[in-house]
């Protein structure tokens, strides 16, 4: 029995061994099962996903930033250009201790005070994995301490960027504009426009002027390297290349030393002057004063100079030509009078007295002339060369508001003129539907008496004046002012001309226009009101004095220049072509409170004008070149 | 001169055959994977030749040592390893926030390895003394010699250890015919306790178990292992991107790609049809060690031949899982693929008592 019972157990367990042991194979196999399934999943059913995730794992697409395009004047002088230089730079998401790091690199290389509150300013608005330059254009010097340093900042970095200069100075500022780096604001934008993937790259972006505008051209194509990289992100090797396509140069009709002579004739005065060449609407000058350092802006400004810039009453940062609005006063004369003979209320040879005022019927106010007592008897050229108010007055109220603005509305006044830089204003050319939508009030006819003037709720740019004026030079062709005349294909090599654009040719006349040409002419001839300007000149001109009052000056006072405190004194305007029997510039002065258009505004244009069609330069112009040479 | 040589034909007799083809083979593969996935350096394919050597010999030592002496090495070489566990909770070394390493001055070793073999050698003699006459107790018992190890182990912390420890010791048990009751009690125990155990993993082990129900939680922390090796077996396709020629593989994107990881290698380069036939290796090798209990004479042998085998498909199992993305990670090689001495040496000489077992089935009879 003690015997029998192992001996039985011991076949019972071997039989039980070999019954488990085909359960442990089952369970073997189960398992293998699972795995196979598995991998059949990973590696057969979802391959393709795989092999996409493996793909992008491995190869990382670097960015090419193009080159961006150069913008030359009418001559090709370089007015933009781009140069290579070292910036240091720095990863906020690599850096631990950011105050002991820029103390760090403080010791290492110079950082201004100034360039710290710019860095400071531009990590404020920037991402974690950003790099913000903290100083450029290192020297050889910088470059090697750094390098040399390397490894104990982390997050600090060196690199090569492309930079952009316009040695061109403050005068050219507002024409070219500048580049910034790309800000929220703009990355949201190019994504809205879907352009984002092509400023991958690029670290600017035009901000304003023609940089700004011409963006799309300028900027180029971005290329991309597919890099091969590692875990790490060291890079492999380099699997397929789309290279950059450079930005498209830009040729201007805008001449530099024009623009300089423009510049320089102003003197200490601010203001704005635009010269159009009244053929093609090419703009041939743009100067707004106080100009500023378009290079300030590059990389970023400190917040400080951003301020003095920005808070400065001399408003440095404002284009005056494209959006300056002022009351066109007298220089919206001649198209009046071209009104009123075109309508057929005034023959040229009409006249009236001038007893210094005028009254409407029913009326005590008196609306007076710039000439107490009057211009005496005076005809429709008189009425332009002398700048006869009580001429104009009596015209507007016979033409009515209406009639005003829709000839008037002819030359562009109170619309846009399309040239080919963003911000422009429109101005403002009243009419009795204007008020009424805008103020929801009834026109008074006290109101048509003034805007014949060019007061009252009139506003004009000085690049509409030059626009209009150009339409009277070239006998009512509507042109667009434009800057640029070509494109240059930086592959190619060749200029594409951009052709101007005529909105319409308006129907005139021919020999009432001679009519207000002459009277044009007249403001220059002795007994005009800038008669004083065309002395001398070897060519004609033609033109018409104004003056923007700046206050108020309220019944029975006069303005008297010498008692008005120097910001509240009137802008003086001035608009003129010539040669006047074949014009070839159109030019608009506005000169901040300078007073009489005929003193102060019109020997700006006479200097331009000599430069332009003669070649002569300002005399003290010639001396300071002289100095600067030596 | 004759003599020496029918010594080593002797010796070389007690090798497997079909063992030992089936295992070299394997071996090759590590090799070439091992190369490709330490970008051919020179040291880590002479260390891993050193490796194969040495395990090698050993496994050829053990394949000589009969049975019956094997057996009575178990109780002193489990003594020595819980020793030597209880040493290591005590003076141990902390490498990597847990108490697993013994430094013995000159090698630094963790005594768990040693339990790998032990715990099976001492369960096998301890249920042979009692064969015929199994009873209960003799289970209880058997339990009681799994369970000290096991905790010694799982307190160092070393969860994966254990738990392949734990599998060892308990597939002995079930192939000595532990009761069903008690198996499908202890499964219903251990689920209803799943709860409260989980209280007792630590943070490390519980975001593993987390991270491998989604990976993409943490794709940068504990998510990234497995991402990166799914994406590599993945990519590799049906036929696989071809040896040296995986980009997971090759620009560093597997982590611990010689080690724990070389399957996600072997994957993304050999493709799906290389996966099975790996698996099929290691099935066959499984196949033979069961053939090898199935015919082994003596309980003690029936016992080692078919633990280890299981054991070793146990570790294939998880290692691929784990890489593959079906289990959490536990720090566990591909058994005779992973670069690694002392796996090797253990895997071999288990092999080696497997061999044992085989050839000597004659002369155990007698």
């Amino acid at each position: 029995m003690t015997l029998a019972t192992p001996l039985k157990n011991l076949d019972r367990e071997l039989a039980r061994f070999q019954g488990r042991l085909k359960m442990g194979a089952a369970f073997v196999a189960l398992l293998a099962t699972t795995l196979l399934g598995r991998a059949f999943y990973l590696q057969v059913v979802q391959h393709e996903y795989y092999i996409q995730r493996a793909e992008s794992n491995r190869i990382s697409l670097v960015p090419s930033a193009p080159y961006r395009g150069l913008i030359l004047d009418s001559k090709d002088r370089i007015l933009a250009e781009n140069y290579s230089a070292y910036t240091l730079e720095l990863k906020r998401g690599h850096i631990q201790d950011l105050e002991a790091t820029l103390a760090e690199v403080g010791s290492l290389v110079e950082i201004t005070p100034g360039q710290l509150r710019r860095f400071r300013r531009l990590l404020s608005e920037s991402h974690e994995f950003e790099t913000v330059p903290l100083k450029s254009k290192l020297t050889d010097e910088e470059v090697a301490i750094l390098a040399a340093n390397r490894y104990r900042l982390p997050g600090v970095e060196v690199k090569a960027r492309l930079f952009r200069n316009y040695q061109a100075g403050p005068g050219m500022a507002h024409v070219v504009g500048f580049i910034g780096r790309i800000n929220d604001r703009d990355l949201t934008r190019l994504r809205e426009e879907g352009r984002d993937r092509n400023y991958k790259g690029s670290a600017h972006i035009g901000k304003t002027g023609l940089e700004q505008s011409y963006e799309a051209l300028l900027h180029g194509r971005t290329g991309f390297d597919q890099m091969e990289t590692e875990a790490s992100g060291r890079v492999v090797r380099m699997l397929s290349r789309i290279p950059p396509v450079p930005g498209k140069d830009l040729r201007l009709h805008l001449d530099a030393e024009l623009q300089a002579v423009a510049e320089h004739a102003f003197g200490n005065y601010r203001g704005g002057l635009v010269a159009i060449d009244p053929q093609t609407g090419g703009v041939l000058a743009l100067v707004s004063k106080p100009g500023f350092d378009p290079n300030l802006f590059v990389d970023g400004i400190d917040p400080e100079t951003w301020k003095e810039l920005n808070e400065s009453p001399a408003r440095p940062m404002v284009n005056r030509v494209l959006r300056g609005i002022y009351p066109p006063g007298s220089t919206i004369k001649p198209f009046m009078a071209l009104a009123a003979l075109e309508l057929g209320l005034r023959k040229s040879t009409d006249t009236i007295v001038d007893p210094g005022y005028f009254t409407l019927p029913n009326s005590r106010h008196q609306y007076r002339d710039w000439k107490s007592g009057g211009h005496g008897i005076v005809d429709l050229r008189k009425s332009i060369s002398q700048s006869c108010d009580v001429y104009y007055y009596q015209l507007a109220a016979d033409m009515g508001i209406d009639r005003m603005h829709n000839f008037l509305a002819q030359f562009g006044l109170g619309e846009k003129t399309g040239i080919d830089l963003d911000g422009e204003s429109p101005g403002l050319l009243p009419s009795r539907d204007w008020k009424q939508r805008r103020w929801n009030k009834p026109w008074y006819p006290g109101e048509t008496v003034i805007a014949g003037i060019g007061q009252g709720y009139n506003l004009a740019t000085p690049l509409q004046l030059a626009t209009a004026t150009a339409m009277l030079a070239n006998g009512g062709k509507r042109i667009e002012p434009r800057l640029v005349q070509a494109v240059r294909d930086p592959l190619t090599h060749v200029w594409q001309p951009l052709p101007g654009v005529v909105r319409g040719q308006m129907a005139i006349n021919p020999a009432n226009l001679e009519v207000v040409r002459q009277g044009m002419m007249d403001v220059l001839r002795p007994g005009g009101t800038a008669a004083a300007a065309a002395a001398g000149a070897p060519y004609t001109m033609a033109g018409k004095t104004g003056t923007a009052q700046v206050v108020g000056i309220k019944q029975g006072e006069r303005y008297k220049e010498d008692q008005v405190a120097m910001q509240h004194r009137d802008h003086a305007l001035f608009m003129a072509y010539a040669p006047a029997e074949n014009p070839t510039i159109a030019v608009a002065v506005m000169v901040e409170n300078g007073g009489h258009g005929g003193s102060t505004a019109a020997p700006i244009a006479r200097a331009v004008f000599d430069f332009y069609l003669t070649g002569k330069r300002p005399g003290n112009m010639k001396q300071e070149a002289k100095r600067a040479a030596n | 001169m004759p003599q020496t040589s029918s010594w080593i034909v002797r010796r070389l007799s007690h090798l497997d055959g079909i063992l030992l083809t089936l295992v070299l083979l394997l071996l090759g593969i590590s090799l070439a994977v091992v190369a490709s996935a330490s970008g051919q350096s020179p040291a880590r394919i002479s260390g891993h030749l050193v490796n194969m050597g040495l395990a090698l010999g050993l496994m050829l030592v053990m394949a000589n040592v009969p049975p019956h002496l094997l057996s009575k090495v178990g109780p002193p070489l489990y003594a020595a390893g819980l020793v030597l566990l209880i040493g290591v909770a005590l003076f141990g070394e902390v490498r990597n926030g847990s108490r697993r390493w013994m430094n013995l001055g000159i090698v630094a070793f963790q005594p768990s390895e040693l339990l790998k073999l032990a715990l099976p050698l001492m369960l096998a003699w301890y249920f042979q003394r009692n064969e015929g006459v199994l009873r209960t107790r003799h289970f209880l018992v058997g339990g009681a010699l799994l369970l000290v190890p096991f905790l010694l182990i799982l307190r160092q912390p070393d969860l994966g250890t254990a738990l392949m420890i734990g599998a060892s010791g308990f597939y002995l048990l079930f192939f000595a015919g532990l009761p069903w009751k008690v198996i499908l009690g202890g499964a219903a125990l251990g689920t209803a306790s799943l709860p409260v155990v989980w209280g007792l993993l630590h943070d490390y082990q519980q975001r593993r178990v987390l991270t491998l129900l989604d990976p993409t939680s943490d794709p940068l922390g504990d998510g990234y292992h497995i991402i990166q090796s799914t994406i590599a077996i993945g990519s590799g396709g049906l036929f696989g991107k071809g040896w040296m020629q995986g980009t997971q593989n090759q620009l560093d994107f597997i982590p611990e790609r010689t080690t724990d990881f070389i399957f996600a290698v072997f994957g993304e380069e050999f493709g799906y049809l290389g996966v099975i036939f790996l698996v099929g290796l290691y099935l066959a090798i499984v196949a033979r060690g069961l053939i090898i209990a199935a015919r082994a004479p003596t309980l003690f042998g029936r016992l080692m031949a078919a633990t280890l085998s299981l054991n070793l498909f146990t570790y294939m199992f998880v290692n691929m899982g784990m890489v593959s993305g079906i289990l959490p990670v536990v720090g566990v090689p591909l058994p005779l693929m992973s670069y690694g001495g002392t796996a090797l040496i253990t895997l071999l000489l288990g092999v080696g008592i497997l061999m044992s077992v085989a050839s000597h089935r004659q002369l155990n009879k007698t």
